[in-house]
């Protein structure tokens, strides 16, 4: 008995599916697809599956994002022309590339990054549609949209990326490929091109909050399962009737480092460093180019990055001493 | 079960780390102030390979500067003229074992052996100009070979076609394809078929912009607040194309030349930065200066899929070394190839001079294969927004399109 009720439970209980709580009639959302069970999901997680809602925005994001899919995977296998060994052998170089930096903000022939615009078109109409579908979901049930914003701060700086960005730098150009390498590269190259992209305090402040999102889950994770065998991980009724695991829990951390989060606050811990990853990460990225060229010497100027001797004599630039342009 | 569960474990880590490449200990070596992540890692296994791989050449002995000139005794001497006999014949020599191929050792891979004065041969043609160049380099690029200097086998290494040259790329063929077009990049192998630079998925031609264009390296603005620098980040990768590839072919880390904090501050930079800028000049000088102008002597053989000739980077002369031969100097046993008589020459004019001292007026051949690049294919800066001065097209687009055999996929900057 105490072993399935433990979160890491080996047992699995065969049981009819459970239909979920109570929704409103009059709505359109009519469960009629059956549910199933999977034992290996049951090593995971619930073993039930469904039942699925997919409904009309959750339908056209799934398509936005087939055809976006197919955009991005069809000009990658053509690239080498149509070879489905050399596909596989090089998928991680391919890429759709944007559009080239003379095109601007006008709309190039496909071939020339038509594609790479469409297929972000898709991709975004594509998430924006999940977006709706998750905030609908989560109002269906009566519950908060918590959810919902997370997920916006992720689609803001999807958005800054790709959209908002290149608007205001005058070209599609400074968007990003769709590429492994390719994005990857691109990164490296934004931060060459702006004078260091580790000196843009935004930046820091989303990886900040990225690690500190890591630790956060880690260090909850953990107290939880320290705690699952007082029934510490049904962390709901353990905020409203708290009981002897959040009691130990509690006092671990206070013993620690004199401070606990509760059972609620903690929640709110996480979910503010993750959507502030995001939000101060995208709010960097939109300052780059259009606000600041040059992140090194903008944190010089602000006393930011300090100067250390040299070890060598310093030599002026031979661009400037042999008359040269470049 | 669990033995076999770790098994594969340790086999799939054993793969990765595999892949990896080159296998630890490294040796780093610290070369600036403390703290500022300025060093240098050193494969020392690698550093044992490279040194075996990186041994000067046979070397003549010293030959008597006195005496009869060859240019008095021999006829159609045009380049060496300012040599004694002996000198010249040790030249000769030297060059056939450093660059006439394995299985012809002897004076006839270049000389018509009925008549030596003939100028028949295209290795003949290029072996006068590639003598022109070394003393050029030997006397008017000081500011990257120092007085370590170049002989032929800087490059050659004992083989007519230096191990390490490169072609303009043809591309993927599929430059006018309604898809999959790669923009110069994005692709594990290049259109030569070769491994693309540092096996990344950067722009995989960069000696066309900038070791025979003269297309803007520089892409970082010079101050804080936007104040017009239009450079695109597309364009960066260019850059950053080129500078991996000098990275590679020294075999040295950014470092060598960047502090990585700044990487356009001159004042943070180690002085090889500035050879190394005083190379990219040297590059892209001899390859439009020396190079270019042999288009017509080669055979087609000898040219790459564009009909465009054999042309140097980097990796030519150091050969994955930092400095050739790790800094011994074959040139300084070779006066005769230091050229001290031949007249300073701007490095940057681009004079069909080769041509003219061949005495062969079909060698004074225009600078590209082909020329008419298509205009939308040239790398221009990025389109202005309308809240930015018009930038106008730099002078290095114009170059490139003249100067290289580029095609459409070349010119997403």
């Amino acid at each position: 008995m105490a072993e399935y009720q433990n979160l890491f439970t080996r047992v699995q209980v065969t049981a009819p599916h459970y239909p979920g709580v109570p929704h409103n009639p009059r709505g359109v959302w009519v469960r009629g697809v059956k549910a199933s069970a999977n034992y290996w999901l049951g090593k995971i997680g619930d073993a039930q599956i469904g039942p699925f809602y997919l409904g009309s925005t959750g339908f056209a994001s799934i398509l936005c994002f087939i055809i976006a899919f197919e955009i991005v995977g069809l000009n990658m296998l053509a690239s080498v022309n149509w070879n489905p060994l050399q596909f596989i052998r090089q998928l991680f170089w391919l890429a759709l590339e944007p559009p080239a930096p003379q095109y601007g903000l006008r709309i190039p022939p496909l071939k020339d990054g038509g594609w790479h615009l469409m297929a972000g078109f898709f991709l975004t109409m594509s998430v924006l549609l999940w977006w709706v579908r998750t905030y609908n979901l989560a109002r269906k049930l009566k519950m908060g949209t918590h959810t919902a914003w997370a997920f916006a701060s992720a689609i803001f700086l999807f958005l800054v990326l790709g959209f908002i960005r290149p608007v205001l730098m005058g070209s599609w150009s400074e968007g990003v490929p769709f590429g492994i390498f390719a994005h990857l590269d691109w990164t490296a190259a934004f931060s060459l091109r702006y004078g260091n992209l580790l000196y843009n305090p935004f930046h820091a402040l989303s990886i900040v909050f990225l690690y500190g999102s890591v630790l956060l889950f880690a260090m909850h994770a953990g107290t939880i399962m320290a705690v699952s065998r007082f029934g510490g991980e049904r962390e709901v009724e353990q905020v409203l009737d708290r009981g002897t695991a959040s009691e130990r829990a509690a006092l671990f951390w206070r013993w620690t480092m004199g401070f606990n989060a509760t059972m609620e606050s903690i929640h709110r811990w996480a979910w503010w460093f993750a959507v502030l990853c995001t939000l101060t990460g995208g709010i960097g990225i939109l300052l780059t180019g259009t606000v600041v060229d040059n992140w090194y010497l903008w944190a010089v100027k602000h006393g930011v990055a300090p100067a250390y001797p040299t070890t060598f004599e310093p030599m002026p630039d031979p661009a400037l001493t042999s008359g040269a342009a470049q | 079960m669990k033995i076999y569960m770790r098994l594969m474990a340790a086999i799939a880590t054993l793969g990765i780390l595999a892949g990896c490449g080159e296998r630890p200990p490294i040796e780093t070596k610290q070369i600036g102030y403390r703290g500022t992540g300025m060093e240098q890692n050193i494969n020392p296994r690698r550093q044992e390979m490279l040194k075996a791989m990186n041994q000067p050449g046979a070397m003549e002995a010293p030959a008597d500067p006195s005496g009869p000139l060859a240019k008095d005794i021999y006829q159609n001497v045009q380049v060496l003229s300012d040599l004694s006999v002996g000198e010249f014949t040790r030249v000769m020599l030297s060059m056939t074992e450093w660059v006439a191929p394995a299985d012809q050792k002897n004076c006839t891979y270049c000389h018509n052996g009925e008549n030596y004065a003939d100028e028949s041969k295209y290795t003949y043609q290029v072996a006068r100009s590639m003598l022109k160049m070394t003393r050029d380099i030997n006397t008017n690029w000081k500011s990257h070979v120092k007085d370590t200097g170049v002989t032929c086998h800087t490059c050659h290494r004992g083989g007519p076609v230096p191990s390490y040259v490169w072609y303009a790329d043809p591309g993927s063929g599929r430059e006018n394809a309604f898809v999959g077009t790669r923009a110069g990049q994005n692709s594990a192998i290049t259109g030569l078929g070769v491994t693309t630079i540092g096996h990344s998925s950067l722009p995989y031609d960069p000696y066309s912009p900038f070791l025979l264009g003269d297309l803007n390296i520089r892409v970082e603005g010079p101050t804080a607040l936007p104040t017009g620098n239009r450079n695109s980040t597309k364009q960066a990768e260019w850059t950053y194309s080129l500078m991996v590839h000098m990275s590679n072919s020294l075999g040295v880390n950014c470092t060598y030349c960047h502090n990585t904090r700044a990487w356009s501050d001159w004042q943070q930079s180690t002085p090889q930065r500035t050879v190394a800028w005083h190379g990219i000049r040297m590059a892209r000088g001899l390859n439009n200066k020396y190079l270019v102008p042999l288009t017509d002597v080669f055979p087609a053989n000898r040219k790459g899929p564009q009909g465009d000739v054999a042309k140097i980077n980097c990796q030519t002369c150091h050969q994955g070394v930092y400095k050739p031969y790790f800094g011994e100097s074959m040139a300084k046993a070779y006066p005769e190839l230091q050229g001290v008589k031949s007249a300073p020459v701007d490095p940057s004019a681009m004079p069909v001079e080769g041509a003219a001292a061949a005495g062969d007026a079909a060698a004074a051949a225009p600078a590209a294969p082909a020329a008419a690049a298509p205009a939308a294919g040239a790398p221009v800066a990025k389109v202005p927004a309308k809240d930015v001065p018009k930038a106008t097209p730099r002078s290095g687009n114009t170059a490139i399109a003249a100067l290289t055999p580029t095609n459409v996929d070349r010119g997403r900057l």
